[in-house]
């Protein structure tokens, strides 16, 4: 008798854990958009995405926020480039090639990496690399997009790493005794028959990866220099919209068109976020 | 160098390890050319390990040692001079399991071409269509080239890793049970098969089934905890084996 009151009380505290966290997430769903789409009250939508400028204290406000999206894109690419040849050589490494003593090392030495928190790695970055960077290509400041996209590909790197390499052991060992007993070389079975195999769960850690790279806050906003205009390249100090609802939400007055529009691009980042997170969920059920 | 009249295959004074476990001890075995070989015994006995060694699959597994050689045409291949590449290319295998890569049935077969940096498509779709019919699978598959191989039947997925093993023109073929998982009918034509393909190659097949040992084969092994008990004719094996053990497994009075 006690212990099925004890199931049944349980039982319905975990239903209520699971409806609570729905709850919350509705709730800030409903908040963000509320409060993001009032901006529209005071731009119109194609202005808010494809204006060129961003003055959203001068008077009149200008809200446009291209370069904010052009700063996040130029960004991320950057950081895409830099870690996932590296990532992925680097799941494949450690998966395949390296023997037990260096596999554990390295393995190790990835997830420290993934602990460091992101400020660490911005302000190290900040004493070493925006001077490195400012040096080799002669700029005034070292403060660019390149800075942020190197910092950025660290903080990729292990989520690239990890989910690549369990997509890697995924693959049937049968596959590469198969691969191996008609004559491949290790190359040729990592290349033709391991990597295809795996190619969803690859594809998977790619964007998982790109998804901690869009979100990413504080570095960006310590190593890009925040200069929020259009960028021609990656050799320039740029914004992204993560960096700008960080640095103003402090200072937006509550209820202003500066203070919607922050929101509003909170908004673009939740639905760039999620389709990240739904395209590389599609790629990893693929894969099962 | 080492000649033996007539011996495709010969292994000498082979003892092997995995760690420090011994799990083959000082086995000679002298393999004819065009001939079927059955190697039997229990589990765990060393049946694996012995053909794996035939193409220097043990390779793949960590911590393992060969002492001893094996010949092939007189030619040691466990000579660490000798690159484990080419030797696979001589020394085909077809494992329990069929395990056709994830592509399609043509590209199942053409991979072991590709790999050899063969180029010609002539000459690859040419080899494809040769493999599949001498794996008698030609006629089941030949409208369907294109579908992914997954889809095959286990015993049709079987004979296209033997199509896709003789693609890359071997010599001798390695079948470890390669019919463990398969039904009687499938297993009757992998059967059927390897008794053609006799006459162009060299067989050596492992198996738990005593009567598809003495159908196939024409010579046979017991192996006992990593020993060659007794090797000779299977007629003889069957009906006069030498060794009492030998005799208790094949009666099936062994454990
Ligand atoms: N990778 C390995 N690491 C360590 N020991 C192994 C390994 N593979 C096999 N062994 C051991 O070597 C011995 C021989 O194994 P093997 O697989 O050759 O037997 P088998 O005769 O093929 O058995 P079965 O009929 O079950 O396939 C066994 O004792 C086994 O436990
Ligand atoms: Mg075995």
């Amino acid at each position: 008798m006690l212990r099925k009151f004890k199931e049944f009380v349980i039982e319905k505290l975990i239903l209520l854990c699971g409806i609570a966290s729905v709850i919350f997430v509705a709730l800030i769903f409903v908040f963000l958009l509320k409060e993001g789409l009032s901006v529209f009250k005071f731009v119109r939508i194609g202005e808010f995405l494809a204006g060129r400028s961003w003055y959203p204290i001068s008077e009149p406000a200008q809200l446009g926020i291209l370069p904010l999206i052009l700063g996040s894109l130029w960004v991320t690419f950057g950081a895409a480039v830099i870690s996932v040849p590296i990532g992925l050589g680097c799941a494949v490494y450690i998966a395949e090639i390296a023997p037990g003593r260096t596999k554990e090392v390295l393995k190790g030495g990835i997830e420290l990496l993934a602990a460091i928190p992101s400020v660490v790695l911005g302000f190290i970055g900040m004493v070493t690399l925006v001077p490195l960077v400012k040096n080799v290509f002669h700029l005034s400041t070292g403060l660019t997009g390149l800075s942020g996209s190197i910092i950025l590909a660290f903080m990729a790197m292990p989520t690239i790493v990890s989910i690549a390499e369990d997509a890697l052991y995924a693959v049937p060992k049968s596959y590469k005794e198969g691969a191996f007993a008609l004559g491949a070389t290790h190359w040729q079975t990592i290349w033709r028959v391991l990597l295809p195999a795996a190619s969803s769960g690859i594809v998977a850690a790619v964007m998982l990866g790109i998804g901690r790279v869009i979100g990413e806050t504080m570095a960006v906003m310590m190593i890009t220099g925040n200069s929020a205009v259009i960028p021609r390249g990656l050799l320039e100090p740029l914004r992204t919209l993560t960096a700008t609802i960080a640095a103003e939400m402090g200072e937006a007055v509550v209820g202003s068109e500066h203070y919607f529009a922050l929101f509003a691009i909170g908004i673009i980042l939740f639905i760039i976020s999620f389709a990240i997170n739904v395209t590389a969920d599609l790629f990893l059920h693929k894969h099962k | 160098m080492h000649e033996k009249m007539n011996a495709k295959m010969e292994a000498r004074e082979i003892n092997f390890y995995y760690g420090a476990v011994r799990a083959l001890k000082n086995i000679n075995m002298s393999i004819t050319g065009n001939t079927v070989t059955a190697i039997i015994g229990p589990s765990g006995c060393g049946k694996s390990t012995f053909i794996r060694l035939l193409n220097r699959m043990h390779e793949l597994v960590a911590g393992s040692r060969v002492e001893g050689h094996v010949y092939l045409d007189g030619k040691d291949i466990l000579d660490p001079t000798i690159d484990a590449v080419d030797v696979r290319r001589s020394v085909g295998m077809v494992f329990q399991k069929p395990n056709p890569f994830p592509k399609t049935i043509f590209e199942n077969i053409s991979y072991g071409l590709t790999v050899n940096n063969v180029r010609d498509k002539d000459y690859i779709e040419a080899k494809v269509v040769e493999s599949l019919k001498k794996a008698a699978l030609w006629d089941e598959v030949k409208d369907r080239l294109k579908d992914n191989a997954l889809r095959l039947s286990g015993g049709q997925q079987q004979r296209l890793c033997i199509a896709r093993c003789l693609a890359v023109g071997p010599e001798v073929l390695l079948f470890d049970e390669p019919c463990a998982s398969l039904d009687p009918i499938s297993t009757g034509k992998i059967e059927e098969l390897m008794l053609e393909l006799k006459k162009n190659y060299t067989i050596v097949i492992v198996t738990h089934n005593m009567q598809q040992a003495a159908r196939v084969s024409d010579t046979t092994g017991f192996f006992l905890m990593g020993e060659l008990i007794e090797f000779g004719k299977t007629q003889d094996i069957f009906t006069a084996p030498k060794n009492k053990q030998t005799e208790a497994y094949i009666t099936g009075r062994f454990g």
